[in-house]
């Protein structure tokens, strides 16, 4: 007899471990030869696994999950408490009200909604910036979430089998 | 969901305005470091596997050269400890205070804000060794920064070339004033209101003037590397390079003050 408390911790260290490798590459230090600009180039992995969790089990990882990982990022990065919070609540919002939309997309088709996704919360993220009066607003803000359309199929099929070999529900 | 928009909106303007989180924020750090660490390790393990594979000759030609360097730097302290001496005895003389010799200690860079405008990085040493905010952050060639968070075992460094950073500086040759600005490029120091007729040339040493009471006098900051005086704006364009391998060093040096640090501890100014 299965009790409603194992199924809902089933897998939980896949959730955890999967955000905790994207918080790796999110600050995972380039090698000094390269120039800075390259940086630019660094999807927003955070995000794209938050979205696929989502998508995947709305009914456990939602807004709550999203704004403590928010809070996470802030202290990694420095940047002013709740400022990614912000952003992944509503990366999260818009995610878990499209979900039965996007499970249906095909996987280029999702690609074009999470370029939406992660540029809305890029723009977040550089509004609070630009208050606190930390940056100058330049295109280079767009390229992550180019960078980050581009490489969902890949997070998305990668997230997908783990999620059934584990057999995370 | 509004709620919790709420709560970070609260959290990042008491957070922007007031300091009072920042001792959460370092409890926090320490959560978060095993991330930084790992993160870091592909770089480790690079310089690692190169030492590695370095040959047996590479490897004495390389300690030659640290030998010869060893002995010119020895021969420089030399000259330095007199020339200290007779400094003191000379301010003794005009009755100011002596310079006292700085304390430093060496911390390893342990992360680089991914975000490229941002010129902050991580470095190895926390509070626990007594870093504190505001701390000058130097490298073997000059002035790097300044540490502007702390958690128990690492702390967030804001370098020169940021461009929210300033530093107070001197023209070594002329003593003239100046505050140099950093670009957002790591290369590259902006100074600010130059007047036209102001003395200064390309090749000149900045060096920083300790106005401020934040750095020490006298460490290297830059190099002038462009005047360019435009009679259409009222300020010369004078840029510098860092004397400090802002983008290169993975070992830097942390400062003890001994006024700074007593003046704080007296909870008073130092002057």
């Amino acid at each position: 007899m299965e009790g409603v408390a194992d199924i809902r911790a089933n897998g939980m260290w896949v959730i955890a471990t999967s955000f905790l490798v994207a918080m790796v590459l999110s600050v995972v230090t380039l090698p000094v030869s390269m120039p800075q600009e390259v940086g630019y180039l660094r999807p927003e992995w955070v995000v794209l696994t938050l979205i696929y969790w989502v998508i995947a089990l709305p009914h456990r990882v939602g807004i709550v999950v999203a704004w403590f990982i928010g809070l996470i990022m802030d202290v990694l990065l420095g940047d002013l408490l709740g400022q990614h919070g912000l952003a992944y609540i509503v990366v999260a919002y818009v995610s878990q009200n499209l979900y039965q939309r996007l499970r249906m997309f095909a996987v280029w088709q999702q690609s074009g909604i999470v370029f939406a996704i992660v540029g809305v919360s890029q723009l977040i993220n550089f509004w609070i910036e630009s208050i606190a009066g930390f940056v100058d607003w330049s295109l280079w803000y767009l390229l992550p979430s180019v960078v980050s359309a581009l490489l969902w199929p890949w997070v998305f099929l990668i997230l997908r089998y783990l999620r059934r070999v584990f057999g995370v529900t | 969901m509004l709620g919790l928009a709420i709560v970070s909106l609260a959290l990042m303007s008491v957070d922007h305005l007031t300091g009072s989180l920042d001792n959460f924020r370092s409890i926090m750090t320490v959560l978060v470091t095993p991330v930084v660490v790992v993160a870091d390790s592909p770089q480790r393990t690079i310089s690692g596997v190169r030492e590695l594979v370095a040959t047996r000759s590479e490897m004495s030609q390389q300690v030659d050269e640290l030998e010869n360097e060893l002995l010119l730097l020895k021969a420089k302290t030399e000259k330095m400890a007199s020339l200290t001496a007779e400094n003191n005895r000379l301010r003794a003389l005009l009755g100011s205070a002596g310079k006292l010799e700085d304390n430093v200690l060496v911390a390893e860079l342990i992360g680089v804000d991914p975000d490229p405008e941002r010129h902050e990085v991580l470095i190895d040493k926390g509070s626990r060794e007594q870093v504190f905010v505001g701390q000058p952050v130097l490298d073997a060639a000059g002035l790097m920064g300044q540490v502007i968070e702390t958690g128990p075992f690492t702390s967030r460094v804001l370098l020169l070339s940021d461009p929210t950073h300033s530093v107070p500086v001197q023209v070594a040759r002329s003593n003239l004033r100046l505050i140099a600005q950093g670009s957002g490029a790591s290369r590259q120091l902006d100074l600010m209101h130059v007047q036209g007729t102001a003395d200064i040339r390309v090749g000149d040493l900045l060096v920083s003037s300790g106005l401020g009471d934040r750095f020490p006098v006298g460490y290297p900051v830059g190099v002038v590397n462009k005047v360019e005086h435009d009679p259409g704006k009222p300020f010369a364009d004078v840029t510098a390079s860092p004397s400090a391998l802002l983008d290169r060093t993975r070992h830097v040096l942390l400062v003890f003050n001994d006024e700074q640090v007593r003046g704080s501890e007296s909870d008073g100014r130092s002057r």
